[in-house]
């Protein structure tokens, strides 16, 4: 039973699989400029920096339909850390549930740089330097823009879709004990069914995989998608390594994490690799808010907190997030719909509105994995047609760029 | 009704999955791998997601869960108590 074992996946009672998806099933989304497929139409106001969320959340307070997304940061910043926030909001303003943007920052250039990036897509961008003009100029000619882009943005018709068109990422939060036996093995089935059916699926939370390492690292298509694994994993660890206070036992696993029963770091990871079924295979490794190239699944370098990992997923051009939770994590993400898994009973009972798939059968034998990852595929499907999730609904909209160190 | 559950016949503990667990009960287990029930007896109150041990276990043993290495014993544990941050702790950091 040592690290070379073969590692199983819960698998409950193997039956033959099932599957309410084919190659054939299709959903209605919105196909943008450069042939991507969105399951949103959002017109994003996109601030640059910490300085320009007062403007962007005017526009977007005077044009109906328009979300701005507020951050802290954009000031300051230099090297690897400036080049993550460039990529996080470029992609985010890239991403296909977004249907045009305007960037807002406090002076032209970096604001410029933004904009062209996501141009490059296709899709209108435009945008907009406080220095000069000062907020109410710059509310004014904004708000112009955006009324343009939401009157063009609702007249787009969403059309069908091949299901491999359909980009779905992963992240798990406030796990306990049954996240590793219900909630996340029903997104680990959904994701081998997604997998044969040619999509693009992520998976990531570098720090939690610590005592699984080996197991993903199995999972790996390629020895040198193995290398590059093992090279971020590493990284990781040194970065805790150099910072840590006693065993983090505070943090990883969190205290809810512990609350629902949840003891090692070890425990944690081994109930959230279950996320990625018993067939994928690692395809592919991706640095933070990376795009990948091709279909299957692919690990993205992330931190396990949840609206970092769920803003990187959006960054990287993901349209739809599996999110099992066990003690009720409430996340959303303002441009991805966030799908909830939990198959803890209490937590249904006690935080239902949250809740769009309840897979607590499974843990009474009541359901099969099957059928708990056919509940999981049929609520995608309806959520990428339209239908908002919890999340959405109730308004939870975080946006956490994640940083690598200080500002200068 | 299924009070706890494991994935693998050779895990040392195994999760409780209904509320309620006091000591003295008799919880019926399920391992999911091999479909099959086991029975054990709570010596202690367990609650909902925390985990029961299956075995005696002394320091310095390894703990396993999915089949897999899950951390060390560091407070001994008769089967039926409650296991957690009391009596084992990560191998890591």
């Amino acid at each position: 039973m040592g690290p070379g074992r073969r590692f199983r996946c819960t698998n409950h009672k193997e039956i033959p699989t099932m599957s309410v998806i084919s190659k054939e099933t299709t959903f209605l989304g919105y196909r943008r400029e450069n042939g991507r497929v969105g399951v949103r139409n959002h017109v994003v106001i996109l601030p640059l920096d910490d300085l320009s969320n007062a403007a962007a959340e005017a526009v977007a307070h005077n044009i109906k339909g328009a979300l701005a997304i507020p951050h802290p940061y954009g000031r300051l910043q230099f090297g690897a850390d400036l080049d993550l926030h460039f990529r996080t909001l470029i992609g985010a303003g890239c991403n296909p549930n977004v249907a045009a943007v305007v960037v807002i920052g406090i002076e032209d250039s970096w604001t410029r740089k933004v904009v062209d990036g996501i141009a490059s897509t296709g899709k209108p961008a435009l945008g907009f330097g406080i220095e000069g003009h000062g907020d109410h100029e710059t509310i004014l000619r904004a708000s112009r823009a955006a009324r343009e882009f939401v009157q063009w943005a609702s007249d787009k018709q969403r059309q069908p879709c091949a299901i491999d068109e359909l980009w779905v990422s992963t992240k798990c939060g406030e796990s306990d004990t049954t996240s590793g036996c219900g909630a996340n093995p029903t997104v680990g089935n959904a994701f081998d069914k997604l997998y044969e059916t040619g999509n693009t699926l992520l998976f990531g939370e570098t720090s939690e995989i610590t005592g699984g390492e080996h197991i993903v690292a199995e999972r790996c298509r390629t020895p040198q998608v193995r290398e590059r694994f093992m090279f971020m994993f590493n990284r990781y660890q040194d970065m805790i390594n150099r910072h840590k206070t006693s065993d983090l036992s505070d943090s990883q696993p969190t205290k809810g994490n512990i609350a629902g029963g949840l003891t090692t770091i070890e425990e944690k990871a081994l109930g959230n690799i279950q996320k990625i079924g018993k067939k994928c295979l690692v395809d592919g490794v991706l640095d933070k808010a990376e795009m990948p190239t091709g279909p299957g699944l692919w690990f993205m370098d992330s931190s396990s907190a949840a609206a970092e990992m769920v803003t990187l997923c959006a960054a990287s051009g993901y349209a739809l997030h599996f999110f099992p939770t066990g003690q009720g994590n409430v996340i959303g993400n303002p441009i991805v719909p966030v799908i909830k898994i939990c198959a803890n009973p209490r937590t249904v009972r006690l935080m239902s509105e949250h809740v769009d798939v309840d897979t607590c059968g499974l843990l009474q034998r009541q359901m099969t994995l099957d059928q708990a990852g056919d509940q999981l595929l049929e609520c995608m499907l309806r959520t990428a047609c339209g239908r908002l999730t919890a999340a959405e609904a109730l308004g939870h909209r975080e946006f956490v760029l994640t940083r690598l160190y200080e500002s200068a | 009704m299924v009070h706890f559950v494991l994935h693998d016949a050779r895990d040392t503990v195994a999760v409780v999955v209904v509320e309620g667990v006091k000591a003295g009960m008799a919880l019926n287990g399920w391992i999911m791998d091999e479909d099959r029930e086991i029975l054990i007896h709570a010596r202690q109150d367990i609650p909902i997601g925390h985990k029961v041990a299956l075995k005696d276990m002394n320091p310095g043993d390894t703990v396993y869960k999915y089949g897999i290495d899950m951390g060390r014993v560091v407070a001994p544990i008769a089967a039926g108590e409650h296991a957690h941050v009391q009596n084992i702790k990560t191998k890591r950091w």
